[in-house]
C-alpha cells in the first residue's frame, strides 16, 4: 500500500501522505508555477517535478529529501541546428497553404510532458518526453541531457534535418496540447520502459502513435498494426495515430494499454498488434488516461469522457472502468463519485494505481482515491488547482 | 555602461540578482550575455536555446519594446535603460 501521492497541478506541486488512515495534503510547492508531470524515482526515492513555466521556461526540479525541499536539475535544450518541419494549426487557411513548399522551424524546448525511470540495470537514466517531439535522456541522473537522434532524425519525421533538407515525408502530425504555445508540434507523452531491459523503451506521439526501440534508443520502428484511426480515411494508417496514453502491466510486460483517441487498445504481445477494447455501449470509449494493475495482465483502470468532440463527463457523473478480463468487458464504479453537475476531466497523467488503490484528480481540482481496486471512492479534496498528474509515490 | 531593470519575478530564481544590475552592452544580445555571465543561466530564463525571446518575456530599451524578439539586435545607447520584464499573461 502506498502512504504518498505526488500531484502536478496548475499551480505548484503538491505532496499528499497519508498518516494513521488519513490523507493530508502539504503545503503546495513551487506556489504560483505550472507543473505538468511529476514522479517519483522507484530506484532511489528523489522526487522530479516537470515545471511548465509560461514566462521563464520549461524547468526540472528534483526533491532528494522526500519534497521537503527542491533543486534546480539541468535543463534540457534542443541542441543547435536540430529543426522540424513545420505544421499549420488546422484552420481554413492552413488548408490554403497545403502544397507549398515545406518550411523548418529550430526546435526550442516547449514541455516536458513526460518522465521514464529506466530500471536498476541503468541506475541513473531517464528519459523525457516533451513538445515538440524529442526524446531525451540522462546518463547521470539529470546532471546532462541529450536529444535522443535516432527518434529526433527519423524517417518518419522527414530524416536527417540537421544534415539539410528533408528525405522523406513527415508523419508526425502535431497536438492540439501544443496549441497553448502557439505552435502545432508533436508531443512524447508517454515513455514506457520495460522492466526486464530498460533498452527496450516504448514512446507514446500525439498524433504518430507509438514507436519502440529495443536496442537503447539506437533505432526506433513504429507498432501500430491493429490501430484504428477513426478521422483518417485510411483507419488502419501505420502513422498518425492519437495515443492519449500507453502504459503497461509490469509484471506481464508483453500486456500494454492504450487509452486513444479513437478508443481503448490492448496488445498481448508486446505492441506487435493492438486490438481495440472499447465497450461504447457502456461509455467506455473516449478519454485521456488508462492505468494497467501491477500485477494481474487482464486488469486495467480508465476514467472515460463524453465523445471527443465534447470531453465532458458522461451524463454529468463521474465514474471509474474496470477491466478484469483483459477488456472483454468492463464494470463501471460510481459509488462515491458525483453523480449530477459534474464536469471533471481527467488528463492522461492523471490517474494512477498500486495495488489495490486507485487514485485520479481532475482539471476541476477533485481527488478520488479507491482502496478497493475501483469499486468505491472517498473524496481527498475538492479545492486543489487544476491536475495534472498524478502519481503514487 | 546600461543599466538594466529586472523584473523581480527573476529573484526567485536567481537570489543573487538586484533589481537594477549594471552590465557591458551595446546591443540587447549583449546584455544579456552580460547578465548570464554575472548570474550563470539566467539568459535562458529570458531566451530560449534558440536565442529567441521567450514568448511571454518583454524587453524595452527606454520606453520602447525590442523590435527584434529572434536575436535581440536592438542597439543600447549609454544613455537608456533596459527594463526586462515578465509580460502580462497567465491565469
Amino acid at each position: 500500500m502506498s502512504n504518498r501521492l505526488l500531484l502536478a497541478t496548475k499551480k505548484g506541486t503538491l505532496i499528499v501522505d497519508r498518516k494513521d488512515g488519513r490523507w493530508t495534503p502539504r503545503s503546495i510547492a513551487h506556489a504560483g508555477m505550472a507543473v505538468s508531470y511529476a514522479a517519483r524515482d522507484p530506484r532511489d526515492g528523489k522526487l522530479w517535478a516537470c515545471m511548465d513555466n509560461a514566462h521563464w521556461g520549461p524547468a526540472l526540479m528534483r526533491s532528494r529529501d522526500d519534497g521537503a525541499s527542491w533543486e534546480d536539475a539541468s535543463r534540457i535544450v534542443y541542441p543547435k541546428g536540430a529543426r522540424y518541419i513545420e505544421q499549420l494549426i488546422p484552420s481554413p487557411e492552413a488548408m490554403e497553404d497545403a502544397g507549398k513548399p515545406i518550411t523548418y522551424k529550430p526546435a526550442a524546448l516547449m514541455k516536458v510532458w513526460a518522465l521514464g525511470f529506466a530500471g536498476n540495470d541503468q541506475p541513473g537514466v531517464i528519459h523525457a518526453g516533451t513538445l515538440p517531439g524529442g526524446l531525451f535522456t540522462t546518463q547521470d541522473g539529470g546532471e546532462t541531457w541529450s536529444l535522443n537522434l535516432p527518434l529526433w532524425n527519423h524517417e518518419s519525421r522527414g530524416g536527417d534535418l540537421f544534415a539539410g533538407e528533408a528525405t522523406s515525408k513527415n508523419q508526425w502530425g502535431g497536438t492540439p496540447a501544443a496549441m497553448a504555445y502557439g505552435e502545432f508540434v508533436p508531443g512524447i507523452h508517454s515513455v514506457v520502459v520495460d522492466p526486464r531491459d530498460s533498452s527496450h523503451i516504448y514512446v507514446a506521439v500525439s498524433c504518430a502513435g507509438v514507436v519502440e526501440t529495443r536496442d537503447g534508443g539506437k533505432t526506433w520502428a513504429p507498432c501500430n498494426r491493429g490501430m484504428l484511426n477513426d478521422y483518417l480515411p485510411n483507419k488502419e494508417a501505420e502513422w498518425g495515430h492519437d495515443p492519449h496514453f500507453v502504459t503497461l502491466c509490469p509484471a506481464h510486460p508483453e500486456r500494454l494499454w492504450q487509452q486513444n483517441h479513437s478508443g481503448i487498445f490492448t496488445s498481448e504481445n508486446g505492441a506487435g498488434n493492438w486490438k481495440r477494447v472499447s465497450q461504447t455501449e457502456q461509455g467506455v470509449h473516449f478519454g485521456f488516461p488508462i492505468a494497467a494493475d501491477d500485477k494481474d495482465a487482464k486488469t486495467a483502470w480508465t476514467v472515460p469522457l463524453r465523445s471527443d468532440q465534447e470531453r465532458m463527463a458522461l451524463d454529468e457523473g463521474l465514474f471509474v472502468a474496470r477491466t478484469v478480463d483483459g477488456g472483454e468487458s468492463w464494470q463501471t464504479f460510481r459509488k462515491g463519485l458525483p453523480q449530477a453537475h459534474c464536469h471533471d476531466v481527467v488528463y492522461r497523467h492523471a490517474l494512477d494505481a498500486s495495488g489495490d488503490q486507485v487514485c485520479f484528480g481532475s482539471t476541476t481540482g477533485n481527488l478520488y482515491l479507491s482502496e478497493d481496486r475501483g469499486e468505491s471512492w472517498s473524496c481527498l479534496g475538492n479545492n486543489f488547482p487544476p491536475i495534472h498528474s498524478v502519481r503514487f509515490a | 555602461m546600461p543599466r538594466v531593470n529586472l523584473t523581480r519575478h527573476l529573484k526567485r530564481f536567481f537570489p543573487a540578482v538586484s533589481e537594477v544590475e549594471e552590465v557591458e552592452g551595446a546591443t540587447v544580445r549583449e546584455v544579456i550575455a552580460a547578465l548570464n555571465v554575472k548570474h550563470p543561466g539566467i539568459a535562458l530564463y529570458i531566451v530560449d536555446e534558440t536565442e529567441r525571446l521567450r514568448r511571454h518575456v518583454n524587453v524595452f530599451v527606454g520606453d520602447a519594446p525590442i523590435c527584434d524578439r529572434e536575436t535581440q539586435s536592438d542597439r543600447v545607447p549609454p544613455d537608456k535603460d533596459v527594463w526586462i520584464l515578465q509580460a502580462l499573461s497567465g491565469g
